[in-house]
């Protein structure tokens, strides 16, 4: 049992799901087992907002593999307070600018089923 | 006033050589260096009574010990986390010095972190989902660069500007003759030529290095060092400082991401444990796992303002003929990356006047890891 597990099965559900502490309504960011404003151990799940705005980004890819795929790693803030990082999909790096706001989908990449973004507002 | 930490002092420093590949143990490498510790300080091993290095250190103090032959050991500690930790080892020593639980304590620090485990590799897919690593944050340099990114997005600097910074490490390392890149310097078209890293932060000439090698230093009384070989090195002032909110590779959810916080609230401690300001320091070690941080550190510990170091390395500050000389060794870009442990041997030399690239005069040398520092000063 880790402390990750219900954010993931939220994710297989098509949901962002934080902590919300029982005690004093705080939302725990990252995740944890203990709400640092009142120290409960009780919360329940809160879905966030979908959108939100790009806070930081980067390209990855490994420098000594150069075939392999790069992503576009984002830490997005979303509409309803809470931070997370995902990938901007179908992007260009050139056009990738804090602020730039983007939307949520769910989606296989890889073999593994993740939470990641696209800009807000772009017809897919 | 004087602060019991300030009748403590750095009497002794050893190290092996910084290579790509030692060829031997990392206690091996621990012990060569923590002998050499001894023999700067003209102290026996009997004359040890507590250690002190990394939690991450591979070398259990015990081991240490029996290879030393120290007879008995009262005061064991460990830094938490990484290279934040680098300067934490001498507020660990001197407490324990002051508080009268050891005469004196040996730090060290030692690994084949380039022939052995290699710290900047990817870590490999995780075997369950991670709400960090799954995204492709599989490396310091990608982690770190995520942090840097809206720093430097802020306030305009980009990824040529860090080549000003690179380029006076380098220069520094050339004349070093135990830095790795010794006779090596570079311009800024070499940085601008090495590959990326991870764009657009982070070039291969923005990364420290992945090293070999073990350092060691001596703790002990003011008093005593005044009748020891090679005197003592006075600390000023130590620190560490890990303030809420923040995680010390995935600092991303703190409200303000282009302010480094820790070193911000260790400064507020520097002062006032040493009663000196920013203009007091003589020289800068800046822990530096990749170069955009000494911009973020400059300004943290107000040597400028927010959003202006960039011009103040530009300016010529930071180089050894400047306001504040910074990584006078090479830094960990240069001379090597023992895990930032490095710099308080350099930190010493500089005090003791017997540094490769002596700054004329110093009487206050700040290191600085980020999540602990120190100041050193002459007896």
């Amino acid at each position: 049992m880790g402390d990750q597990d219900f954010f993931w099965e939220g994710v297989d559900k098509g949901k962002l799901l934080f902590q919300r502490c029982s005690g004093c309504g705080a939302v725990r960011q990252p995740l944890g087992p203990m709400c640092p404003e009142c120290q409960s151990l009780d919360w329940e799940p809160q879905e966030a907002a979908g959108r939100g705005v790009i806070r930081a980004w980067i390209v990855s890819k490994h420098p000594t593999r150069p075939d392999a795929h790069p992503r576009i790693v984002i830490l997005v803030e979303l509409e309803s307070g809470e931070r997370l990082v995902s990938n901007l999909q179908d992007a260009d790096p050139d056009e990738v600018r804090l602020g730039m706001p983007v939307e949520v989908v769910f989606q296989d990449v890889d073999g593994v089923f993740l939470h990641q973004f696209r800009r807000a507002g772009v017809a897919q | 006033m004087t602060t019991l930490l300030q009748n403590t002092a750095i009497v002794g420093i050893g190290q092996t050589e910084f290579s790509k590949f030692s060829g031997r143990s990392e206690l091996q490498l621990a012990v060569e260096a923590s002998r050499a510790a001894l023999e700067d300080a003209g102290m026996k091993p009997s004359d040890i009574e507590g250690m002190v290095t990394f939690k991450l250190d591979s070398n259990d103090e015990l081991a240490v010990q029996h290879n030393l032959g120290v007879p008995e050991l009262k005061w064991v500690a460990r830094t938490p986390g990484g290279g934040g930790g680098a300067s934490a080892t001498v507020q660990l020593a001197s407490a324990a010095v002051a508080a009268g639980m050891a005469k004196a304590v040996l730090i060290y620090r030692a690994f084949n972190e380039r022939s052995g485990k290699r710290f900047g590799q990817p870590f490999g897919a995780p075997q369950e989902r991670d709400i960090h690593v799954s995204f492709g944050l599989d490396t310091p340099a990608k982690i770190y660069a995520m942090w840097y990114q809206p720093y430097m997005e802020t306030y305009g600097v980009t990824n040529e500007d860090l080549a000003d910074y690179v380029v006076v490490a380098r220069a520094n390392a050339a004349t070093n003759p135990r830095a790795w890149f010794y006779e090596k310097p570079i311009t800024k078209d070499d940085h601008q030529n090495s590959r990326w890293i991870v764009e657009p932060v982070l070039r291969l000439l923005d990364c420290c290095q992945e090293s070999d090698g073990g350092v060691a230093l001596i703790v002990t009384s003011a008093d005593r060092a005044k009748d020891l070989k090679n005197g003592g090195v006075r600390v000023l002032a130590a620190t560490q400082s890990h303030v809420h909110g923040s995680h010390e590779m995935f600092n991303y959810y703190r409200p303000d991401m282009t302010e480094f916080q820790e070193v911000r609230a260790l400064s507020d401690q520097l002062w006032n444990q040493s009663g000196l300001g920013p203009k007091d320091i003589d020289v800068a070690l800046l822990y530096e796992n990749f170069s955009p941080i000494v911009h973020m550190a400059l300004e943290a510990h107000g040597f400028c303002g927010r959003g202006e170091a960039r011009d103040f390395i530009r300016d010529g500050n930071i180089a050894l003929t400047g306001s504040l000389p910074v990584n006078t060794h090479g830094g960990l870009l240069g001379e090597g990356y023992i895990h930032g442990v490095n710099n308080l041997l350099e930190a010493v030399r500089q005090i003791r006047g017997t540094a490769a690239n002596q700054v004329k005069g110093t009487q206050t040398v700040l290191a600085s890891a980020g999540r602990s520092a120190a100041i050193l000063g002459p007896l």
